[in-house]
């Protein structure tokens, strides 16, 4: 997986590229905790993300929780393949997806 | 039919997701039912790898099939781990809010939905866990 950042003012931006598995999870897990102070609004672009488990899951809510104290969080351009994923899961009511 | 024998280790699961989409090339899965299976299998896999013989790691067999009529594959995973029946833990409350929700027990729970007929024997010390998914 791929991690592009982009920081406008309060607003981080990571974009995710490929796979977000048991084996990259935990690289989105460090970049989260290593890249919010400061941040009021995080989103989460996932145009290129092709695959998503519970491992990554479990990072995305943990991420929404954080979010929650200290501004929002977004997640946007979701394709039909995450979006199932989501769907099962109830993501779909505890993210805001744009 | 074919069987995959390796150590169950988070290492190894390439290794399992390699062998199973091998097997099931010539069989043009759909891309939605082909990223159902690959979850399925890293939720039970990763399960195994983590749980199974905590804290050390043992061995687990794979085996891969397709049935035709209906047209369906059918994996079976097997460890000699602690006796455990993933189908028996609750599934989560996916109706909570972020707060309220916990992180855990989304994977099986995902594999449940996803697949077609997931069953769980303890036979001869082994924890055998088939999933079945039509396409």
């Amino acid at each position: 997986m791929t991690i592009n950042k982009t920081e406008e003012g309060s607003t981080l931006i990571l974009a995710l590229e490929g796979r977000l598995d048991t084996t990259t999870a935990p690289e989105l897990e460090t970049e989260i905790k290593e890249s919010l102070d400061g941040v009021e609004k995080l989103i989460l672009d996932m145009e290129e993300l092709v695959y998503l488990s519970s491992a990554g899951l479990r990072v995305i809510l943990g991420a929404q929780k954080k979010m929650n104290r200290q501004g929002s969080m977004a997640v946007r351009y979701v394709n039909d393949t995450i979006m199932e994923v989501f769907e099962v899961t109830g993501f779909t009511d505890i993210l805001t997806i744009e | 039919m074919a069987e995959l024998n390796l150590q169950a280790t988070l290492e190894n699961l390439d290794k399992v997701l390699n062998f199973v989409n091998q097997y099931l090339e010539e069989y043009e899965c759909p891309m939605k039912a082909q990223m159902q299976i690959d979850i399925a299998i890293e939720e039970i896999f990763v399960n195994i790898a983590h749980y199974a013989y905590h804290p050390s790691t043992g061995p687990a067999s794979i085996c891969v099939d397709v049935e035709e009529d209906p047209l369906q594959v059918s994996i079976s995973f097997a460890d000699n781990g602690i006796p455990y029946d993933p189908l028996k833990k609750d599934d989560p409350d996916i109706g909570l809010s972020a707060d309220e929700r916990e992180i855990g027990g989304l994977g099986i729970f995902m594999v449940k939905k996803s697949m077609d007929n997931i069953s769980y024997q303890y036979k001869d010390g082994s924890n055998i866990l088939t999933i079945k998914k039509k396409f």
